[in-house]
């Protein structure tokens, strides 16, 4: 391998590495709040790629119906709920968040052709589709049973994994997309390219990594997601709602996960199935954090980024193993780590 | 002196664990400006029954608040929205927090109602307990014993509650401190707001309480205005002593 393939592969290996950054801290915060092993974070990848791409392909993309099922399902069920405890004055904005915004979203969509909009309109829209399906996935799925066992709740994260990849056969069919770059073309630095599309996706990472840093710093919101993660009785008495913080920490997720997709698809061909691989390789940079670190879990996802890369290069048949294996010796650190900290108390 | 409304009223209040009833039947009114204790040995009940208050632990029975039905479909964040605030015997601090951020998500529920005059609050709390401001930016797991009761009393108060509730606040303190705490309990009713207060330390309890409930396993065994308990000889022995045991 010479210098110039090594620097080619550094820039793959940063380029994936921030990506499984951003899932990793998505998966951490998810952890952190809920107690959920979110799976299904890859899908939100696959789905905010496929979504675009069927937006730019100028037809409507699938997702959209189900934005307007699961949203009507949500308006049902807390509604209901509302009405039952005589609290009608809730209702317009259950019926806002969940009803009505997806169907505005869809006439929205049957007025223009999203194919003749710029790219950053149609960025946003797929965005807008995708990201609430996060918030409304956990009040489905996970707010009836939130105070169940760790275990319960991967259990469920792998039955959402699961239908939500077989709607994504369902939807997109089994082709790959690519969708174009944000800027064609790549830098020339003389003894090496750069291609611009590495460049925005460096640059989107580090800005949502630094606005994530901000919003649980400074934010009080984010500060109370950090408090419910450290104290669920202490946040309730606060006033900080379990399901407000399991909602917004979903929410969260579904962004990074839509926006990674998003982000990749210009240079990955992504399949309905593709996000399971790339979430999964966020999840052991979140392992290697112990699904607590940020930090940890962002530098190990870099990590896994190298790691992935320069295996493509010298052992290319078994790179996939190469990643996961990692998390061997890591678990081996880790419960030797944690055996340490029960001696001492 | 004229009879202050009624802030909040319980009647027949049960709570069980299982199969164990750890509140049988209790009643107890609150009102306005008022400060209330509740009195009584170890395992009577006194932590449940701020707990239920607070809609930590489901009940039987009925709980009125401010003209309003508490039943079980309240959540507790709903209550900390009516002005209920607990400062619950295990504190439930933020420990890898700062104090100041402690102390603002203290205010989290008005903050969302879009209240202004956190700070002031803020500045009001630091005044009352001068030790936090100068430990703001230490984190709330560093602190020691009384200064961590010090923020979740002050944590309690940025929420500006109509009813506190406090789980024994003067447990493991300082005489010293104590006073603080109890002078900051008693200037809370010049300020309009109804204490319920749980205590161990009996005698200083229904010194400043305007009204005093005994509770032993699980039931109300005596009650009266606070200097009529103090003075009532069953209360005497078992709570006061005669050379102050407690
Ligand atoms: N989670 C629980 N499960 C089962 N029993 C419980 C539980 N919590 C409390 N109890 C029991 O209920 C009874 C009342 O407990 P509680 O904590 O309310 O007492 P307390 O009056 O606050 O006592 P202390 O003065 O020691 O704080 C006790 O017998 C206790 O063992
Ligand atoms: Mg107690």
């Amino acid at each position: 391998m010479d210098f110039q393939i090594a620097l080619l592969l550094g820039q793959d290996g940063l380029t994936n590495g921030a990506i499984y950054a951003l899932l990793a801290l998505a998966l951490v915060l998810v952890f952190a709040v809920t107690r959920v092993i979110f799976i299904p974070q890859g899908e939100f990848v696959a789905y905010g790629a496929l979504t675009l791409a069927t937006l730019q392909a100028g037809k409507l993309p699938a997702t959209l119906w189900l934005v307007v099922v699961l949203g009507a399902a949500v308006a049902a069920i807390d509604g209901a709920r509302a009405l039952r405890h005589g609290s009608a004055r809730r209702l317009p904005r259950i019926l806002a968040l969940n009803l009505a915004a997806p169907l505005a979203l869809w006439l929205l969509l049957a007025g223009v052709d999203p194919a003749g909009l710029p790219l950053a309109a149609q960025v946003l829209l797929a965005l807008a589709i995708v990201v609430p399906l996060g918030p409304m996935i956990y009040r489905l799925a996970y707010q009836p049973i939130a105070e169940a066992p760790v275990l319960i709740l991967l259990i469920v994260s792998i039955a959402v994994h699961l239908v939500l990849t077989g709607l994504g056969l369902l939807f997109f069919g089994a082709e790959g997309t690519r969708t174009p770059a944000f800027t064609e073309g790549a830098l020339d630095l003389g003894f090496t390219s750069l291609q611009y599309q590495t460049l925005w996706i460096l640059l989107i990472s580090a800005a949502l990594i630094v606005g994530l840093y901000a919003f649980f710093g400074r934010s009080i919101y984010g500060k109370a997601l950090r408090a419910t993660a450290l104290n669920r009785t202490g946040a309730r008495l606060m006033g900080i709602s379990t399901t407000l913080a399991g909602k917004l920490s979903f929410t969260l997720a579904a962004l990074i996960g839509a926006f990674s997709g998003v982000l990749i698809s210009p240079i990955t061909t992504l399949y309905y199935d593709s996000g399971f691989l790339i979430g999964l390789k966020g999840f052991v940079g979140a392992i290697i954090g112990g699904l607590v670190s940020y930090p940890v879990a962002a530098a190990g996802a870099l990590l896994v980024g190298f790691l992935e890369a320069y295996s493509s290069f010298w052992a290319s048949a078994y790179k996939e193993v190469i990643v996961f294996t990692l998390i061997i010796p890591v678990l081996l650190w880790r419960s030797l780590g944690a055996r340490h900290t029960e001696e001492e108390e | 002196m004229t009879v202050r409304p009624v802030l909040l009223e319980a009647k027949d209040l049960s709570v069980s664990y299982g199969k164990v009833e750890a509140l049988h039947k209790v009643g107890l009114t609150i009102r306005e400006g008022e400060i209330v204790t509740v009195i009584g040995p170890n395992g009577a009940g006194k932590t449940t029954l701020l707990s239920c208050l607070m809609g930590l632990l489901p009940g039987r029975g009925e709980v009125v608040y401010a003209g309003r039905a508490l039943g079980g479909d309240v959540e507790v964040e709903e209550r900390v929205g009516l002005g209920l605030t607990l400062v619950p015997e295990k504190r439930e601090l933020f420990a890898d927090m700062s104090v100041g951020d402690n102390l603002l998500l203290g205010a989290f529920d008005r903050h969302r109602r879009g209240d202004g005059g956190i700070r002031e609050t803020l500045a009001e709390v630091y005044d009352i307990f001068p030790r936090l401001r100068e430990r703001a930016e230490q984190t709330a797991g560093t602190l020691s014993g009384g200064e961590r009761q010090m923020l979740a009393m002050g944590r309690a108060l940025m929420a500006k509650p109509k009813l506190l509730m406090l789980d024994e606040p003067s447990l493991g303190l300082a005489p010293l401190i104590i006073r603080e705490i109890f002078r900051t309990v008693s200037r809370l009713r010049g300020m309009g707001v109804s204490v319920l207060l749980v205590e161990q330390n009996a005698r200083a309890a229904l010194q400043v309480a305007d009204y005093g409930y005994v509770l032993e396993t699980g039931e109300i065994s005596l009650a009266g205005p606070g200097a009529e308990l103090a003075s009532d000889p069953r209360v005497v022995e078992a709570y006061l002593g005669l050379g102050g045991k407690r």
